[in-house]
């Protein structure tokens, strides 16, 4: 019983902003991905679901706050959020 | 960096950054326009990832007080603002209006350039659309139907 089973999934909370909410017709969601993923699994898994086709070809993402790149890996428990271009000011 | 629902208090900014070894204090506020892309606006409602908002502009904040010996205070409204309201303030004081300025306007610039707050905008026609300063026409229309 000294063996553990590697996870499979991990689950991550995905924040969606201005024209992105309402693509998706939600502001926030919680999303399991196959194990291991990057931003771009998280991405594609977005892409997928009804409204995210319409999400631009250049996306930009911030995990835990601060901004990253697609290959970025993922923990379980990651806040990802999806951002609109910023027009703030 | 503090994003607030109510007035921006100028003062409040005045008083965060004010110290007797300042002589010179710049302070930028940008107010809502009443027209964008040759349309006539009636409104504006800014929303704002809050979290990573605060932690963007306090690293922006940071860079600019390495940069120049000064002190900078920011605040930024969310929530709907009619025509002439505040809608973000950057204060910055320091011993000399150079570099008072200076911060003043790096503040502002990176702030517009990396801190996710939004803009939608209604205009006199009661249309509303996100405000998109990559799009070619500037502003992507809301949906029909659309969440707000």
């Amino acid at each position: 019983m000294t063996t553990t089973t590697p996870p499979r999934t991990l689950t991550i909370r995905v924040l969606l902003f201005a024209r992105y909410a309402e693509l998706l017709g939600c502001a926030r969601l919680e999303l399991d991905l196959p194990f291991p993923a990057t931003v771009s699994t998280a991405i594609a898994a977005l892409r997928s679901r009804p409204g995210g086709e319409s999400l631009p070809a250049r996306l930009f993402v911030a995990r835990n706050l601060e901004q990253v790149t697609d290959d970025v890996a993922l923990e379980a428990g990651d806040e990802v959020a999806l951002l609109p271009p910023l027009s703030g000011g | 960096m503090h994003l607030t629902a109510d007035p921006i208090r100028i003062e409040e900014l005045i008083a965060a950054v004010s110290a007797p070894e300042h002589g010179g204090l710049a302070l930028f506020l940008g107010t809502v326009r009443d027209h964008d892309a040759g349309r006539d606006v009636t409104r504006l409602e800014y929303s704002a990832y809050g979290d990573m908002a605060e932690a963007e502009c306090g690293r922006i904040v940071r860079e600019a007080t390495a940069r120049w010996a000064a002190r900078v205070a920011v605040s930024h409204r969310i929530g709907t603002l009619a025509i002439g309201e505040i809608a973000v303030a950057v204060a910055a004081a320091a011993a000399h209006r150079a570099e008072a300025f200076d911060a003043c306007r790096y503040v502002i610039e990176e702030l517009k350039r990396r801190v996710p707050i939004w803009k939608l905008e209604t205009y006199a026609d009661g249309t509303e659309a996100w405000v998109d300063p990559t799009a070619l026409e500037g502003v992507i229309p809301v949906r029909q139907g659309g969440a707000s």
